[in-house]
Formats: structure tokens, sequence, C-alpha cells
């Protein structure tokens, strides 16, 4: 097959990825989103004949236009723009996990400092504040208390950019010094690790250590949920246990459609890239075989 | 530049100094300088040109 990759950077993730392709000998054209233009009706990157292209954007502006310009062409893209749209914004994120009525913390979004800080009493100490868009732990407070609140949502609204100015509120979820990173396609779950730290943000991003996860059905069943939720794809799922280690209950706080996979390929037994291509390969024969009955 | 069939040589565009890349380094991979730790982009492999690579921004990540 041929396989388009967006990206800006080829970090250890997307190096995995290429490699498998090219090992497995499809063609492989790297689409720097940088260098290219996308016009309403073609665009001056080479996606003629691609069967399929996975959108490796570091940046969440660029994979969310580039992915929606690239889908405007009819070019197969993966994860789909919608998803992206859901998965980049964390309030869009929650809605769509509440309205799927899958467990998921608490959240209040509100839009200025002093209805903030309602949403922040209101939830009591300890809360958390994060920025609706952005990731490795980036800008998220823990608030303790009023004297932290106040001086955080001022700082906040000083920064800026608007989207300081949407409060996202949640409440803090006693977790058991670890949280679960499942990556799953369309549902499936490949693997599964958690993350932990004595910080109250086990990101791996942020240092927290990983190890291999076995999901029991209660978790497996929530990922395949929250895949679905957000419109499927390649996709991170972050679990955490509710009522302590192995309880067998999870809240799903965020799914993450731009997934980072090495932390995880390298923590379990899966040859997590093999997983994913083998995946990619599965699309574009479904999708060869529905032309084809198409034009039967 | 090349030094054998394992390893590239390029100018660390920080210090000047000459530095091995893996030969299987390719255009857009990020690798680490290894005199100082920056982030550094191939830009080219035919001559192997580094520049440092682009500071995080506020959008990035997963």
């Amino acid at each position: 097959m041929r396989v388009g990759i967006l990206y800006s950077r080829i970090r250890k993730d997307e190096k995995l990825l290429l490699n498998e392709l090219r090992e497995r000998g499809h063609e492989v054209e790297k689409i720097d989103v940088r260098k290219e233009r996308f016009g309403l009706e073609s665009t001056t990157a080479n996606v003629d004949d691609l069967d399929i292209v996975v959108d490796r954007c570091l940046s969440t502006s660029r994979s969310l236009y580039a992915t929606q310009f690239l889908d405007s062409y009819g070019v197969p893209v993966v994860n789909a723009p919608e998803t992206g749209d859901i998965c980049a914004d964390k309030a869009k994120n929650s809605l769509a996990l509440a309205e799927a009525d899958i467990p998921t913390p608490a959240t209040e979004v509100s839009f200025t400092k002093e209805s903030a800080m309602e949403s922040i009493e209101s939830f009591g100490y300890p809360c958390v504040l994060k920025p609706v868009v952005g990731s490795w732990g980036r800008l998220m407070a823990k608030i303790d208390s009023r004297n932290a609140a106040e001086a955080i949502l001022e700082h906040k609204e000083t920064l800026g950019h608007y989207e300081h100015k949407v409060f996202y509120i949640q409440e803090f979820v006693d977790k058991p010094g670890r949280d679960i990173r499942a990556l799953a396609v369309d549902g499936d779950p490949i693997a599964a690790m958690t993350r932990s730290s004595d910080h109250w943000l086990t990101n791996a991003a942020k240092g927290g250590e990983t190890k291999s996860f076995e999901l029991d059905d209660r978790a497996r069943e929530l990922v395949e949920r929250a895949s679905e939720a957000v419109g499927g794809g390649l996709l991170g799922v972050d679990l955490m246990e509710v009522g302590g280690e192995g309880s067998g209950e999870y809240t799903v706080h965020e799914v993450n459609h731009t997934v980072e996979f090495k932390a995880l390929d390298a923590a379990s037994e899966v040859d997590v890239p093999a997983k994913v291509v083998d995946w990619l390969e599965a699309k574009v024969a479904a999708a060869d075989d529905e032309a084809t009955e198409a034009t039967a | 530049m090349t030094s054998d069939t394992d390893t590239l040589l390029a100018e660390d565009p920080i210090t000047g100094e000459e530095i091995e890349l893996p030969a299987d380094v390719e255009v857009g991979e990020i690798i680490d300088s290894p005199v100082t730790g920056t982030e550094l982009e191939v830009i080219s492999l035919d001559p192997v040109v580094l520049e440092e690579a682009p500071e995080l921004e506020e959008d990035w990540g997963e």
C-alpha cells in the first residue's frame, strides 16, 4: 500500500512506524506539513493515489487543519478530522465521554475569573485546572487552596491567548499514584501500561515510570466505548483507577488522537508499531473490498 | 560526510563540532546533540545538514 505520513518532526514514534512500514515493503510518502500548502481544491502535497494517510503532526492546530483539508479532497486519513476535533479539546473530550455514559471526572467550564472561582469552590480543594488545549501535563494546576486558586486564575487571565480564558476545572481524582494508558485501534486495545509517579502528574512525558499493564474486562469495555465516543481510530485512552489499585473501577479522563507510543512499545511485550501497521493494512484492505463491491 | 557504514558525520550547528549520527537518520528526524543535548533536526542528508529544532510550542503534544 501507499501510505502518507503527515508530520513536522520525526520522533522515535514516527521512526518506529516508518521502519515497520518500509520493512513490510509499503511505499511511504512523508508529508512535512510545514512545507506544503493546502487549497480548497488541491494541495502541493503529493497525496495522489495514497491508500491512507496517517496524521502524526505534533502540533494540534496543524493536525486539525491538515486532516480536514485532506479529508475534503477525499483522501482517507487517520485519525479522522472529527475525531481530532473532539480529542484536541478537553471540554469536547469530556462532553463526548459523558454523552456516551462513560465514567469521567466531574468537570465544569467557566469563562471568567469569578465564575471559575465559583467552580473551584464548588469542587472544593484540591481540584484541578487544565488548559482546554494542551498536552504532556503542561500548565496543569492542582489547586490546594483559595489563595492558590486566586493566583493561578489571575495568571491565566493575563496569559493573553483566549483559550486561557476558558477555565476547565475538574474534580481531583485520588488515583493510586498511577494512571493507565491504553493504545487502541478502533476500540481494540493493542497494549496498555501504567504511568507511576510520586507527583500528581504521572504523564510519561513528565517522567512517570512506565510498566506494562493487563487490562481487565471492565477496562477493555471502557476503552472500546471511549474510542467509539470520539469516532474511533488510533487512540490513546487514559484511565484512572477509582477506589485504589486493582479496584477494577475506572474513570476515563482523556482520549488522545495523535498518540505517542514509544514508551508503551518499550514497556510492553507487544510490538506496537507492528500492530498499528496490521491495523492500517486491514483498513486499506477493507476499503479496497468496499470499492470492489461498489463497482461490481 | 560519512565515516563508516553505521554512522554519518555532521557538523553540530551550535558548537561547530563534528558529531556522529546513526546511518539511518532521515530528513525531519529529531536527534539529541551528543555535545550539548540540544534537539537538532535533520534538514538534508546529502550533504548532512542539521539545524536547531524548533522550540516547543503551546499546542504540541498528543
